[in-house]
């Protein structure tokens, strides 16, 4: 199935956005979380705005069902922000949820309906235990075939590592190189969960056993470290801890307008000018497992919404849940041709100065994956990148467009969007 | 096998399993073979299958070693001590099922290879009323 150039109906803006620190707050609920990045949002916008004007809200969210017991969340987090009665509908596509909502966000706006849209992602998933998370997180698979086989999701991205690592011969250093980077990119983001570098937490751990006194271990670096089995375990091989995203709470809000409003709001907006979307099946439908097949589909879709191509994106986000899935990502959206994102890995050429730098933000792994947030906290750091708002990790040169890739489950959604600084 | 009357469901896969058989379905009007069955031909639409038994025999697409397991692989005796392989197999008639990959040890994935031959096996789990049947594959 080709992508046809599919148009919106008309422009559409991205005005303000704000998150939450990400990370384990036992004290906080979604909609506390969820209020922290509506607050941050609401001093994002130079001209300020009455949040009145907002007409409807979309919010992605996975699970607050199994995670906190509340389900119907949407009009629960628009009330505590002050905006019911306005429409306010959830998104629930696994890790995708609130890049998808952002979809429907903006469809809601380009087709005319609304001009004010707030979009948002919450997830609230520390409150319970580790072996509860990993069977909610299942849940996003098929759960009458790959569940029973005893698929666990970093068991789903740990099957593609084997099929990457076969088919294209990478080294498991590649894997260990993407958690560095993204580790890096992280310790330059307040925000991040881990807003610290393998590095230094290594580090950390040398200063604990010495302050303990226990024998001290001799690692000669990070890669050292990260081969450690008693450091950075397996979790489903050949996945370690240092590979997987961490299980996170957090929420992000974007405000988005018709692209002639969006002067009322800032003179500095961000233009949404390209949006992808496609579906597929359990991973073992499909022909091809060293890549996601939805991921290609909806960057096709996007690039020709936007009328550009991969070499003219400057900074991207993407889905790295997994640092396997960093790797496939760079090759389905085009940036390194298939086999050859690994070797860009190695090479440091998705690291933060080099020509396209990937995940600034620090990525699902560093700054953290609530998963229902995770889409929409991509665009946070797009808003800020493109606006030359982004601190330390700012991205020389102003950046013109950035690129974020959003992937539920295993491939079976994925949304990609494409900004354009205004 | 035109004449089995079970209707394309994940119910009735799993009654073929307890009775140790592998089914699928072919579509009759272009042939082609899924597993698990489907009632509708995601390829010509129509709605014409056939239940298919499966040779069982296969090869290895991708697999992993499990250590952080979910509560029912738990409750079954795996975690961090007992890990447990879990894969995705190429069956020769055509489709790929995600199964527990017996045969190896979990504590050496190193050693198993991708395109491994395989071969179908059913494990049973509980008693009486509670007695399940899982898909496996070994060498």
């Amino acid at each position: 199935m080709k992508a046809k150039a599919r148009k919106l109906g008309r422009g559409v803006a991205l005005v303000g956005a704000g998150m939450s620190k990400f990370g384990s707050f036992p004290e906080k609920t979604g909609r506390d979380l969820f209020f922290e990045a509506f607050r941050e949002l609401l001093a994002s916008v130079d001209k300020g705005f009455d949040p009145r004007e907002i007409e409807a809200i979309y919010l992605g969210n996975y699970s607050s069902d199994l995670f906190e017991g509340q389900g119907h969340i949407a009009p629960i987090i628009a009330d505590w922000v002050g905006l019911a009665p306005r429409p306010a509908t959830r998104i629930e596509d696994a890790c995708a949820s609130s890049g998808v909502a952002l979809r429907q966000g903006a469809l809601a706006i380009a087709s005319g309906l609304y001009d004010v849209v707030l979009v948002g992602g919450v997830e609230k998933m520390t409150s319970l235990p580790t072996e509860r998370v990993t069977d909610v997180l299942a849940t996003g698979g098929d759960a009458l075939f790959e569940i029973p086989a005893g698929f666990t999701f970093p068991g789903f991205y740990a099957a593609m590592a084997t099929a990457y690592i076969h088919k294209y011969g990478a080294p498991l250093e590649a894997l260990m190189r993407v958690g560095i980077k993204n580790h890096k990119h992280g310790a330059l983001n307040e925000k991040a969960q881990f807003n610290l570098t393998i590095r230094q937490i290594m580090e950390n751990k040398l200063a604990k056993a010495k302050a303990q006194g226990r024998p001290l271990p001799s690692w000669a670096g990070e890669l050292d470290f990260l081969r450690d089995e008693a450091a950075n375990p397996v979790i489903a091989w050949p996945l370690r801890l240092f590979d997987c995203s961490p299980i996170s709470d957090g929420a992000a809000a974007l405000l988005l307008v018709a692209e002639e409003r969006a002067k009322d709001f800032t003179d500095k907006p961000v233009y949404l000018i390209g949006s992808g979307q496609a579906s597929d099946g359990a991973l073992h439908s499909r022909p091809e497992l060293a890549s996601i097949r939805a991921a290609k589909l909806a960057a096709q879709e996007a690039y020709a919404m936007a009328g550009v191509g991969p070499k003219d994106i400057r900074l991207a986000e993407v889905h790295d849940c997994f640092t396997i899935a960093e790797l496939i990502a760079t090759e389905d959206l085009g940036f390194f041709p298939p086999g050859e994102g690994w070797k860009a890995a190695m090479e440091g050429l998705t690291s933060l100065h080099s020509p396209r730098p990937i995940n600034t933000s620090g990525g699902l792994k560093a700054k953290g994956h609530p998963v229902g947030a995770s889409g929409a906290a991509q665009a946070v750091e797009l808003w800020q990148q493109l606006r030359g708002q982004a601190g330390p990790r700012q991205v020389p040169g102003e950046p013109a467009l950035g690129l974020t890739h959003n992937v539920g489950g295993t491939g079976q959604t994925c949304v990609v969007h494409i900004f354009r600084r205004g | 096998m035109a004449s089995i009357d079970r209707e394309f469901t994940a119910a009735s896969f799993y009654k073929f399993l307890n009775e140790h058989k592998l089914m699928g379905s072919r579509c009759r009007a272009c042939g082609r073979t899924y597993l698990p069955p489907r009632p509708l031909c995601p390829e010509c639409f129509r709605e014409e299958m056939a239940w298919a038994e499966m040779s069982g025999r296969g090869r290895l697409l991708a697999f992993t070693a499990v250590h952080v397991a979910p509560t029912g692989m738990v409750a079954a005796g795996y975690g961090r001590d007992n890990p447990y392989c879990t894969g995705i197999v190429k069956l020769e008639e055509g489709p790929a099922i995600s199964a527990q990959i017996l045969g190896f040890d979990p504590k050496r994935p190193e050693g198993i290879k991708l395109g491994a031959p395989l071969k179908a096996v059913f494990l049973e789990r509980g008693e009486g009323q509670a007695r399940r049947t899982s898909l496996g594959f070994q060498p």
